[in-house]
């Protein structure tokens, strides 16, 4: 039953939500802080929970699926509804913002692979 | 006419559906068109959303973008923080803990270094920029990780929309700057395996724009970029709303 994975998607949700709340009333922020991440975290164990007790349908999945599609079309909807007028007055910070770090990962990357690689240290 | 309007009224989200459904084409046409698919269309697309939100902005003179004004309100339902918090959530779907096993120690130090270096190369710029608060300063910091972390940090720390405008807008000029720039750089930085695939996924993190960049680049290299690229988004919204915003609370 497709509802199944979108009620599955549903808990996981409410649960990393409300640890979210729970994390960010007892760091004493008034905000929810790391709901989605601890979300997904809850989402993937409940998944492989399930795929382990052979319960996990092709049709749960895809109620799944469908709504991890839809993140980029809800994106959009989101760029679409944000005050973007008063963000053109800043805007040379996000090409600059946007640029600058790439360029230095790239610079960093080879760094990375060299010092962590396994394969380097045999 | 009336009719027509009222009913669209009625019902938003359902037009907000449509709505968004059109912009994606038109992101994809302009992607094929005149970028010859260089800059992916959900890039474009994110970027046409933009458009919309200053135009509606313009138009409304008010804070909402184009969901300011009623007939499109509900493109306001659809990219609000229930229907945005939940599809990220299913993204989670596509990460395979096995695969994650395998990426392992390379893939993990590359996350963590490449959350940290965006980051805090993101909150240096802001802090140029002019900006001196910690909610501010965090959220333009997430926004340099990914679209996707600056949105969710800036709601998370209370930013105005304007800041977490600027955070997505800044999180957009990544994926496209990942997308064009990772096949021209690709030979020298030496991505060419399956691993250096896993740790570049890992350290730069817009999925979208990681990838595009490896499709661009060698086809058989994006899922191992995927696989944690995927994380990134997930780590980034547990990390920069917490830990990163208490160290910015201590400076600011």
């Amino acid at each position: 039953m497709t509802i199944y994975g979108v009620a599955l998607l549903a808990i996981s949700f409410l649960l990393g939500q409300w640890m979210g709340e729970l994390l960010g009333d007892w760091l004493g922020i008034q905000a929810n802080v790391g709901g989605v991440g601890f979300a997904m975290i809850f989402l993937m164990l409940g998944k492989e929970w399930l795929v382990q007790k052979k319960q996990m349908t092709a049709e749960m999945t895809g109620g799944i699926a469908f709504w991890s599609k839809m993140y980029i079309p809800v994106v959009i909807a989101m760029a679409a509804s944000l005050n973007v007028k008063s963000a053109i007055s800043s805007g040379s910070l996000a090409l600059i913002a946007g640029i600058i770090p790439v360029l230095a990962s790239f610079l960093a990357f080879p760094w990375i692979m060299k010092k962590f690689n396994p394969r380097h240290h045999g | 006419m009336d009719n027509l309007v009222g009913l669209i009224e009625k019902n938003g989200l359902i037009f907000g559906f449509l709505c968004i459904g059109i912009i994606f084409l038109v992101g994809e046409m302009l992607s094929k068109t005149i970028f010859r698919a260089k800059i992916p269309g959900s890039a474009i697309a994110i970027f046409l959303g933009l458009l919309l939100g200053y135009l509606g902005g313009l138009w409304s003179d008010g804070e909402k973008g184009i969901a300011g004004i009623s007939l499109f309100a509900g493109i306001g339902l659809l990219g609000g923080s229930m229907f945005r918090d939940f599809t990220i959530v299913a993204t989670a779907l596509g990460a395979n803990l096995e695969l994650i096993r395998k990426a392992g120690w390379l893939g993990l130090i590359s996350l963590l270094f490449g959350i940290v270096l965006f980051f805090v190369l993101g909150v240096l710029l802001a802090f140029a920029w002019g900006f001196r608060d910690a909610a501010s300063l965090c959220t333009i910091g997430a926004g340099a990780c990914t679209y996707i972390v600056g949105p969710i940090t800036g709601a998370a720390v209370g930013a105005s929309s304007e800041v977490i405008a600027l955070s997505i807008a800044t999180g957009v000029v990544k994926t496209i700057a990942v997308t064009i720039f990772t096949p021209i750089a690709a030979k020298r930085i030496g991505l060419k395996s399956p691993e250096s695939a896993m740790a570049f996924g890992g350290m730069m993190g817009t999925s979208s724009g990681v990838a595009a960049g490896l499709a661009a680049t060698d086809p058989s290299l994006v899922p191992y970029g995927a696989v944690t690229a995927t994380f990134y988004t997930g780590v980034g919204c547990l990390l920069c709303p917490s830990l990163f915003y208490l160290i910015l609370n201590l400076f600011f």
